[in-house]
C-alpha cells in the first residue's frame, strides 16, 4: 500500500516537473503574466496612488476588496480556534504561592474559595522557577520588537511590510511574553476580552473606511474621496487611506495570533501555558 | 553566481522538506518545518519578492513554529505511523 502511494506521488511529481518545462522563463517579458495588467500597475501606480511600494498599492488599493476578505478569513480562523478549543469550566486543583514567604497553598478542584490579599499569586501545577536571564532579556527585547512592528505597519507604503507582517510581529512579541514569563502574566496585560474586541475592531476599521468612502460619494474603498473629511494634500490621500486599512489588518492579525496561541498552549483553559 | 546560491538553498529546502515528513519526533518536525520556511524566505528574497519573504519569515518561520510546538506539547510527541 505504501509503495503504491509512493509510486503515485512520484508519478504526479514527475508530471508536474515536466509541465514546468513549458512555462516561460522567470521574468520573461512577453509571458502572459507580464503583458496584460502588470504593465499598467508598474507604469501608472505611482501617479494614480502616490505609493512607492507597488506591492502595497496592489494589495491595499487595486485589490483592496480581496484584502478585506483575507482579513475576515484571519478573523474567522481566530474565531474558529476560540470556539473549538475554549473550555472554561474544566476544573482542576489550583495552586497559590504566598510571595513573601514562598509557602504554597493547594486548593481542591471542588472548592470555590480564593486566598485573600495581594501577596498570593496563582501558579502552575508543574511550576518551574523563573529564569532570571531569559526574563531580563525578553523584558528588554519586547519593547523593541513592538516598536519594530509599529514601524513595519507605518512604513508599509514605502518599504516591504504592511499590516499583516506588522501584526504578526506584534502578536509574536506578546507570545514571547507568554513563553518567557507565563501565560497568566501575558493574559493580565492583554485580557481575553481585549483580544476579542481587537480582532473584530480591525475588520470593522477596514470595512468602516470602505463605507466612509461610499458615504462620501465614491465607490467602496475609493480612498480618493476621503479628501472631503481629511485636511491633507489630495496627492497623498490614497496613501493615507491605505495606511488606515493596514492598521485595521494589523490589529486583527495581532489579536488573532495571540488568541490562537493562548488557546493552543493552554488547551483552551487560559491558565497554564508552555 | 546567483544561480549557485539558488541551487544550494534549493538543495537545503528539499532536504529539510523530506526530513520534516520522515522524522518520527513531532517536535523535530516543527523545527525542521521552521527551517524549511526560513530557506523558502531566502529564496523569495533572492527572487526579489521581499514582501513575500517578509511574510514567510514572520509567519512561516516565526509564529507557526510556535503554534506547532504548542500543539505538540499538548498532544503526543511521537507520531503513530
Amino acid at each position: 500500500m505504501k509503495k503504491t502511494a509512493l509510486l503515485i506521488v512520484c508519478l504526479c511529481g514527475g508530471l508536474l516537473l515536466s509541465a514546468t518545462a513549458d512555462f516561460p522563463d522567470w521574468g520573461y517579458p512577453s509571458s502572459p503574466a507580464s503583458t496584460h495588467l502588470s504593465n499598467h500597475y508598474i507604469e501608472k501606480s505611482m501617479e494614480e496612488t502616490n505609493v512607492p511600494n507597488l506591492v502595497t498599492a496592489v494589495l491595499a488599493d487595486y485589490r483592496g476588496f480581496d484584502t478585506m476578505f483575507e482579513t475576515a478569513v484571519v478573523f474567522c480562523a481566530g474565531l474558529a480556534c476560540l470556539l473549538l478549543l475554549r473550555n472554561s469550566n474544566h476544573k482542576k486543583d489550583r495552586f497559590y504561592r504566598h510571595v513573601p514567604t514562598g509557602v504554597i497553598l493547594r486548593f481542591n478542584k471542588n472548592s470555590t474559595r480564593e486566598p485573600g490579599g495581594r501577596e498570593f499569586e496563582n501558579m502552575d501545577a508543574h511550576w518551574v522557577p523563573d529564569d532570571l536571564i531569559i526574563m531580563t532579556v525578553c523584558r528588554i527585547l519586547i519593547p523593541f520588537i513592538q516598536i519594530y512592528a509599529l514601524y513595519v505597519v507605518a512604513h508599509g507604503d514605502f518599504s516591504p511590510g504592511g499590516g499583516f507582517q506588522g501584526g504578526v510581529i506584534f502578536g509574536s512579541s506578546l507570545i514571547l511574553l507568554a513563553i518567557s514569563y507565563n501565560l497568566r502574566t501575558a493574559l493580565k496585560r492583554t485580557t481575553e476580552k481585549v483580544l476579542g474586541i481587537f480582532s473584530a475592531v480591525g475588520v470593522l476599521l477596514y470595512v468602516g473606511i470602505g463605507l466612509l468612502c461610499m458615504v462620501l460619494g465614491g465607490n467602496f474603498l475609493d480612498y480618493g474621496k476621503l479628501v472631503k473629511v481629511l485636511p491633507v494634500d489630495p496627492g497623498h490621500i490614497r496613501a493615507l487611506g491605505m495606511l488606515g486599512v493596514e492598521i485595521g489588518v494589523g490589529i486583527t492579525v495581532m489579536a488573532v495570533m495571540v488568541v490562537i496561541y493562548v488557546n493552543l498552549a493552554s488547551k483552551g483553559q487560559h491558565d497554564e501555558g508552555l | 553566481m546567483i544561480w549557485l546560491i539558488d541551487l544550494i538553498v534549493l538543495i537545503f529546502v528539499i532536504f529539510s522538506a523530506i526530513a520534516a515528513i520522515s522524522v518520527k519526533d513531532l517536535l523535530s518536525t516543527a523545527i525542521l518545518f521552521g527551517a524549511y520556511s526560513f530557506l523558502m524566505c531566502l529564496l523569495w528574497a533572492v527572487m526579489g519578492a521581499v514582501d513575500v519573504a517578509f511574510t514567510e519569515a514572520s509567519v512561516g518561520a516565526g509564529v507557526s513554529t510556535v503554534f506547532f510546538v504548542a500543539a505538540v506539547f499538548n498532544t503526543t510527541r511521537r507520531t503513530k505511523d
